[in-house]
């Protein structure tokens, strides 16, 4: 007790009663910050926290529209939208991610690219929004999910409306399809309009429609709690669905230049000479559409992106062929309106051409069969009727490239046809400006003459063909293809036709020699007008893809299967009143009157027969 | 008038008597009243933190008053058995941190429990009572203003166990057991040279404290409180969403049950640490206000205490436990307003809590002894 006996007890009390002054000045300047800070927030600040408070609790849901359905001419249905279930994790209600992750790995078939793409996708949304992880659940996915429920938080299974394609194949190329918005769409969209949507047309009719078949954004104010859940939805703004679309094609068509076809690779397109309007456009081999909707599997993509065939080729409007004889009738008219020919000009033919002074030999066709060329005095309808290559090769000699650029370019070569999809592709209409624009060199004289019977540097797509065949049907009026015909069940006004000008006898003798290459005596495609109970006119062509060389013998049975020559074929019926044009191309297929005639035929028959019916009944 | 007049006897009798009852009983009837209101305030407001669940609230309810009844009961105590036992009480203390280290149970990564036949408590919570008691305890014996050697013995007593609860680790207990020995320093006279030294020594070693000793999540913590917007949706959330309750709030609040912050789960640990987010939320800066001055009037009664306190001992038992509190109340409401970082610290009697709601009564029960155990004055 010596300490305590030395201690001052009330020096010790006035320190303590000092510190104790300190202190109350301390709690209360420190307690009168609080009250500084909280008068801040709560009086001063209000205003903004109330206003954070409301959007906290307030969420704005976007209501996507229903895309719009697809129907041919006759009302039946191409594209519509089918309810499928997604499953989908709320990332925040997740404790653990990857135990549950690998629970649905024990349960679905969920592949590491399915996790690959989720992982992706979770980075771009917010805690509580649903994270999608497998489309396209079954029925018993579905249940299994359900029974599991209670060891799988945060996993939830919606119902989205998600576009399907009745048709398959049949129509993959007419129609396009819709797929899941990328990054690089995300960018270009309208990023209102889109909140909400998942897909978005990526190619063909569904890319070029976009706009009309989207549909406007709907909202719904919803107060929420922090999870997300919706307590009670405010106020509603209801989407505007997209417009339901009609066609111009025709389904009987369609399949029956799709069977006509017989799984070889090809391309038919069958227009409305009188309308512009496309009955149909195939392209083989197709694909199934559907596969590209949620995302494409990366083995079924390699599958068609391998395929030598190369299903994912719309052949119709990508393809670019050689056209062949398909063009003699144009260059024919061509020489009548130039006043190089009239219809009684005749030349000999003794199966080959030499330009002046050269020794080069440019055969007819009928060499490989037989010699002797058509004849010594082949006049224009003969040499369209039988495909005398000489005839051209002289009017084409005579003629001169630029002339027969200029006169062919109505016609709608080496430009776009315009028509209502995506993709398309111009083929090529050679000038000496062309050549010297793409290969910086001059135009040989050689050149023109094997443009003269469509080959050479010449190419066009199946769809100029059939729309250059329209205006051969309807002397020259000039449509731009369409395949859209109504929207919401109200006409599309038609663009006005242009119309190529020739004399009218002059179409006469082209179209008459067009009729005799079915009903003459020797017409190339006598056989395919065989039993027919119309008129029809139209033209065969053979188109080289690998070239022989000078002397050299021909003989298609040698060749490999993809060296062989390409068919194709134009036409349109009835002769008088045409009321359908069809360009057909068959890859490989030889001889163009052989292979790609009867398909024209059968297309023709189907599209006059079901016109009789309708007529008829 | 009649009964003004009829009162006043009745009343100045009462006053006479007040001091012989609450000395008698040993109860500060103005800290019972002032702590009563205080915890049935809270029950209130935990109530719509809680989700309105009754189950919380009872729970709550049923700690209160076994800290009510440690504090009777601490009040009780006679002030120099206190003194007597203080060094005991902080070495079995010690253990006990030292057994949480090694056997303790977890809880979200930190070992903070300790189970004693079937009781779980938290001996972190009875050191932030044991180490300004010691530190009296020891300075009390010494002739004050307390000398350099007595600063440094004081800095080891509360050194040791602050040191232990970092360990487990617990970062703002740890500071709070160092600062209610700090405050029994401060109140013994510490001199200003040693404070202003400490203070520049602070501030001289948080660089490599920042850079060695504090988790990666204390730092984001700060770093979080610098910039909440930085990680709207990870470490800033809590601190976003306890501003936007108490902002949205406004002068009236939104009315009880009403805090759509609150009662839609967008506030986390809305019942535990970020209590006071709801209630500014629910009853506005009133309810604010009325805490605030709840709160003050305990202070000032706690201070009060200390000045009548009769030896050092007590006054700097008294002194350091009213300090302490008031680090509670103004470390939770500025780390929940966003003035200060997130260190788990709760609004005290207010927040939901066990052994912290006991421990802290019972001080208040100390509190008592001192107020109400009188000797006549030699």
């Amino acid at each position: 007790m010596a300490a305590q006996a030395l201690k001052d007890q009330s020096y010790e009390a006035r320190i303590f009663r000092a510190r104790t002054g300190l202190v109350l000045l301390l709690v209360v300047s420190l307690l009168s910050l609080l009250l500084v800070r909280y008068f801040s927030l709560q009086i001063t600040q209000h205003k903004i926290y109330q206003t954070e408070s409301d959007r906290n609790r307030l969420q704005l849901q976007p209501l996507p529209p229903k895309r719009g359905l697809i129907y041919d001419r006759n009302g039946v249905l191409l594209a519509e939208n089918r309810p499928s279930f997604v499953l989908s994790l709320v990332i925040e209600r997740t404790p653990d991610l990857e135990e549950t992750l690998a629970r649905l790995q024990g349960m679905l078939d969920i592949s590491g690219a399915d996790i690959e793409k989720f992982m992706q996708r979770k980075g771009r949304r917010r805690p509580y929004e649903a994270v999608p992880l497998r489309f396209r659940l079954d029925e018993s996915e579905r249940s299994q999910l359900a029974v599991n429920r209670f060891v799988l938080p945060g996993v939830v299974v919606e119902a989205t409306l998600v576009r399907y394609y009745p048709q398959g194949a049949l129509f993959s190329h007419a129609l396009g399809y819709v797929g899941r918005i990328n990054q690089a769409e995300e960018a270009e969209l309208d990023e209102v309009n889109y909140r909400g949507t998942n897909h978005v047309g990526k190619i063909g009719i569904e890319k070029y429609y976009e706009e009309l078949l989207h549909g406007q954004v709907g909202y719904q104010n919803v107060e929420t709690n922090a999870l997300g859940r919706v307590l009670r939805v405010l106020e509603r703004t209801d989407p505007v669905p997209g417009a339901d679309i009609t066609l111009s094609l025709d389904i009987g068509l369609q399949r029956t230049a799709y069977e006509a076809l017989n799984g070889r690779r090809g391309a038919v397109v069958a227009l409305d000479p009188n309308t512009g309007g496309v009955l149909a456009l195939v392209s083989t081999p197709g694909f199934d559409t559907n596969l590209f909707v949620n995302g494409i599997s990366t083995r079924d993509y390699s599958a068609l992106r391998e395929s030598l065939d190369l299903p994912l080729f719309n052949r119709a409007i990508q393809g670019q062929y050689p056209p062949g004889s398909t063009v003699k009738p144009i260059f024919g008219l061509a020489g009548l309106s130039y006043g190089l020919v009239t219809a009684e000009t005749k030349i000999a033919d003794p199966g080959w051409f030499t330009l002046p002074g050269q020794t080069r030999r440019f055969r007819d066709w009928t060499l490989r069969v037989r010699g002797g060329g058509h004849g010594a005095a082949v006049d224009l309808r003969q040499a369209i009727e039988e495909s005398c290559d000489v005839y051209f090769y002289d009017l084409a000699h005579r003629m001169g490239i630029e002339r027969l650029h200029d006169y062919t370019a109505p016609f709608g070569f080496g430009v776009a046809s315009g028509i209502d999809t995506t993709h398309e592709r111009r083929g090529i209409l050679p000038s000496r400006q062309w050549k010297r624009d793409m290969r910086n060199e001059p135009w040989y004289a050689g050149e023109t003459v094997n443009v003269g019977i469509g080959q050479g540097h010449l190419l066009a797509t199946p769809l100029q063909l059939a729309v250059a065949t329209s205006m051969l049907a309807s002397r020259g009026q000039h449509y731009r293809p369409q395949m859209l015909s109504a929207v919401g069940g109200i006409p599309v006004a038609r663009e006005a036709p242009t119309q190529f000008e020739a004399k009218a006898d002059d179409w006469t003798v082209v179209q008459d020699a067009m009729y005799a290459v079915f009903h003459g005596k020797h017409g190339s495609a006598r056989a395919a007008a065989r039993g027919a109970d119309y008129i029809m006119a139209g033209k065969s062509g053979t188109a080289q893809v690998v070239g022989i060389a000078q002397d050299a013998e021909y003989d298609a049975d040698e060749l490999v299967e993809r060296h062989r020559d390409h068919g194709l074929f134009i036409a349109y019926a009835p002769f008088e009143a045409p009321q359908i044009a069809v360009a057909v191309v068959v890859e490989n297929g030889g001889g163009g009157s052989t292979v790609a005639a009867p398909i024209a035929r059968a297309v023709m028959d189907a599209w006059l027969a079901a016109d009789e019916a309708v007529s008829g009944g | 008038m009649g009964d003004y007049v009829r009162q006043m006897p009745e009343a100045s009798a009462d006053l006479a008597r007040r001091p012989q009852l609450s000395q008698r009983l040993h109860v500060d009837f103005v800290l019972l009243l002032l702590l009563s209101v205080l915890s049935l305030f809270g029950l209130v407001v935990l109530y719509s933190a809680s989700g309105q669940e009754m189950g919380v609230v009872v729970r709550q309810g049923r700690y209160l008053v076994l800290g009510f009844i440690a504090m009777l009961v601490a009040a009780q105590i006679d002030l120099q058995r206190y003194r007597r036992l203080t060094p005991l009480g902080y070495l079995v203390g010690l253990v006990m941190l030292v057994m949480v280290i090694v056997a303790g149970a977890d809880a979200k990564g930190a070992q903070r429990w300790l189970s004693l036949g079937g009781f779980r408590f938290q001996p972190s919570e009875i050191m932030k009572l044991l180490v300004p008691m010691s530190v009296a305890w020891f300075l009390s014996a010494r002739v004050l203003p307390p000398r350099l050697w007595h600063v440094f013995a004081g800095l080891g007593l509360l050194g040791v166990p602050a040191a232990l609860v970092i360990l487990q680790p617990d970062l703002g207990t740890a500071l709070l057991i160092a600062m209610s020995g700090l405050f029994a320093l401060f109140m013994s006279g510490l001199g200003w040279r040693y404070i202003l030294g400490a203070i520049a020594l602070t501030i001289a070693s948080a660089w490599p404290a920042w850079l060695f000793l504090l988790h990666d999540y204390q730092r984001q913590r700060i770093l979080t409180l610098l910039n909440p917007e930085s990680d709207k949706l990870g470490a800033g959330w809590n601190i976003i969403q306890s501003k936007t309750a108490i902002g949205s709030g406004g002068w009236s609040g939104k009315g009880w049950l009403n805090g759509t912050q609150s009662q839609l789960d967008f506030l986390p640990e809305s019942h535990t640490d970020f209590i006071i987010a709801v209630l500014a939320e629910e009853f506005g800066l009133r309810g604010v206000l009325v805490l605030l001055a709840i709160y003050l009037l305990i202070l000032l009664r706690g201070l009060w205490i200390g000045l009548r306190a009769q030896d050092s001992f007590s006054r700097l038992v008294a002194g350091s436990i009213t300090l302490t509190f008031f680090v509670y109340i103004f470390v939770n409401m500025g780390m929940v307003s966003g003035l200060l970082p997130v260190v788990g610290v709760p609004l005290p009697l207010v927040s939901a809590g066990g052994t912290s709601l006991v421990t802290l009564l019972a001080g208040f029960g100390v509190l008592m002894a001192i107020s109400t155990q009188r000797r006549l004055v030699v």
